[in-house]
């Protein structure tokens, strides 16, 4: 694995939370795929090594949690929101928006790499429905025309690169 | 009659202009004051406090925060764990969030003088995966309240010592059941565990004795030490004690939370005079009252039988509209009042698609461990999705109800009734939408609608 530096002091520092260390298995995951963009074949091994545990109990918990992948994606993450309060209030328009602005379907890697979309089970945030969770930051009452704003800002930060 | 007031004890700070999330904000309107009082106090008063004050959890099952501590074992000598769940993830549910990211000191604050009550040494924010920066704030504010004494070594100079860490879900919806949540905080699988004998008072966390409370309920205990067990026995109504935060969602004008005294306010005046009624030109067909898997109510049905006020039994003659918004209440009628989420569906939804939408929640949520949940809530999304995309058949409902009928009792933890409660209430509330189904889809869908699967 070939993890930042800045990533294995904070693996060694969580580590240190729990009385056993089964228990950094989640954060520790958190940290490789923030660090990787997603869980390289090697995670498990190496997770399992660090944490003396076997391999088969970290692949399990990989493919339990929806948030850890297995597979690199885009460049953003566009998570939108599926579940019943943003659907009402036309979830399911934004996400199609979304697909259209970047020539993808959900589940897959748009041209270029730019972006991953995803449906995604409720955001706990349905008062401000339709929601929208683009990488870390959490964007409300995303309608088409909202969609269509934050595609291109996308787009436009993507240039600047 | 008149909506009441808010009551805002928990939100008191929410949305308030020029309220930050740091310690010297919370410090300057009078934060950790009560847990500088609190650690000077004997722990076992401040356990009674929480007993008389009557306190219901708030993730969901109502139960009574002081019975749950009163059943927490500490006889075995092993350490004692407090686990606050922050995995927010009944649809419909949003106010924790509004706590962690605005007033997360609040939560904390609660949560130490709940560990010192229950001589806990360790405590863990069990925060949703999709809430990253929740996490960062509570680590933050964590960071800052050591700092300050009200975290760590030595609490306010006591001898009493009590650390938090925050622990991220990775966006599995069974870790906000309190033992799958124990489970996933053990670095395994979110497979709830079966009880008897796995009650998380007496084998918890690491096989010791746990408290799981919800992020609500631990800012509850904080007003309640502050003011006194029986003085929150004077907010809200008589078994239904303090507010209840409100978190409005789907076709009403206003949607978003509020915070009132629980039992004072019915459904009609929440969703008429506070969210401001329907959107226009459409009138309120049904309402979730308490989070996804809470039973549909649909408006025009009428709710009768006995109750009892103070030490009389009153007959009640209701429609939706009276209902009024408690634990108690919402359990008579047949649905719940959960986590506080209500949904709210107008005139334009199909019940069918919405169900649709609903089953595919759950079976995407189920953990696999049980086989009743998990092949009847998939099946329930396969079929509920196959009315809406293809083919649907009169018989669909009696075969909906079959499926639904034989996943409740029959699971390790209460997700099976989670997960058939919505197709048992939508099929007995809507039976007929679902017989004539097969025709309604083939006509042009109303003005407004949306596609819901």
């Amino acid at each position: 694995m070939n993890l930042k530096p800045a990533t294995l002091h904070s693996i060694d520092e969580v580590i240190t939370h729990y009385p056993v260390k089964r228990s950094a298995t989640l954060p520790l995951l958190h940290l490789i795929q923030e660090d990787v963009g997603y869980l390289p074949p090697e995670t498990c091994e190496w997770v399992a090594a660090k944490l003396e545990l076997q391999p088969i109990n970290v692949l399990e918990v990989i493919t339990f949690y929806p948030m850890f992948r297995q597979k690199p994606i885009g460049r953003r993450h566009i998570k939108v929101c599926r579940t019943l309060s943003c659907a009402l209030l036309g979830g399911y328009k934004t996400c199609e928006q979304f697909e259209k602005e970047f020539n993808t379907h959900r589940g897959e890697v748009s041209p270029g790499g730019e972006v991953t979309i995803d449906f995604v089970e409720c955001l706990a945030s349905c008062g401000t429905a339709p929601v929208v969770l683009i990488d870390d930051d959490l964007h409300e009452k995303v309608d088409c025309a909202k969609a269509k704003q934050l595609s291109d800002q996308i787009k436009a930060e993507a240039k600047k690169r | 009659m008149a909506a009441p007031a808010q009551r805002r004890i928990i939100f008191q700070h929410i949305d308030e202009p020029g309220y930050s999330n740091d310690l010297a904000c919370y410090v300057r309107n009078g934060g950790y004051e009560v847990l500088k009082k609190s650690v000077t106090r004997p722990p076992a008063e401040l356990i009674d406090e929480v007993k008389k004050s009557g306190l219901r959890g708030r993730g969901g099952a109502g139960f009574p925060c002081g019975v749950k501590w009163g059943l927490v074992d500490r006889k075995s000598g092993k350490p004692i764990y407090l686990i606050v769940n922050a995995d927010e993830s009944e649809p419909g549910t949003f106010k924790d969030r509004y706590i962690m990211h605005q007033d997360p000191h609040q939560l904390i604050e609660g949560t130490m003088i709940s560990c010192f009550a229950n001589n806990v040494k360790q405590a863990y924010i069990y925060i949703r995966g999709e809430m990253p920066h929740g996490a960062r704030i509570l680590e933050r504010a964590i960071a800052e309240a050591r700092a300050a004494g009200f975290v760590g070594k030595n609490i306010c100079g006591t001898t009493y010592s009590c650390d938090i860490f925050v622990h991220r879900g990775a966006g599995a919806y069974i870790c906000g059941e309190e033992t799958g949540l124990i489970e996933s905080l053990e670095g395994k699988r979110a497979n709830p565990r079966i009880k008897p004998p796995y009650f998380p008072a007496v084998l918890g966390l690491y096989q010791c004795p746990t408290i799981v409370n919800n992020v609500e309920t631990l800012c509850h205990v904080k007003y309640i030490v502050e003011h006194g067990g029986d003085a929150f026995t004077k907010v809200g109504t008589p078994n239904n004690t303090g507010t209840r935060i409100f978190c409005v969602s789907g076709h009403v004008q206003r949607p978003g939370y509020y915070e009132f005294e629980a039992g004072k306010i019915t459904m009609g005046q929440l969703l008429y005079e506070v969210c401001g009624g329907p959107l226009p030109g459409r009138t309120f067909k049904a309402v979730i009252p308490g989070g996804s898997s809470a039973k549909i109510l649909r408006f025009g049905e009428r709710f009768k039988g006995k109750r009892k006020v103070g030490a009389e039994m009153v007959d009640y003659d209701w429609g939706v509209e009276d209902v009024p918004m408690d634990f108690d209440s919402l359990g008579m009628i047949g649905t719940m009042g959960g986590s506080g989420g209500v949904i709210v569906m107008d005139d334009t939804v199909n019940m069918v698609e919405a169900l649709a939408n609903i089953n595919a929640f759950y079976s995407h949520e189920s953990c696999g461990q049980c086989t009743p949940c998990r092949e009847g809530s998939l099946w329930m999304k396969k079929i509920t999705t196959r009315m809406v995309h293809g083919q649907a058949r009169n018989e669909d409902a009696a075969l909906l109800k079959s499926v639904a009928d034989q996943i409740p009792g029959r699971t390790i933890c209460a997700f099976g009734e989670a997960c058939s409660w919505p197709t048992q209430s939508f099929i007995a509330k809507f039976g007929d939408e679902f017989k004539q189904y097969p025709e309604t889809k083939k006509a042009a869908k109303p003005v407004g609608a949306h596609e819901l699967v």
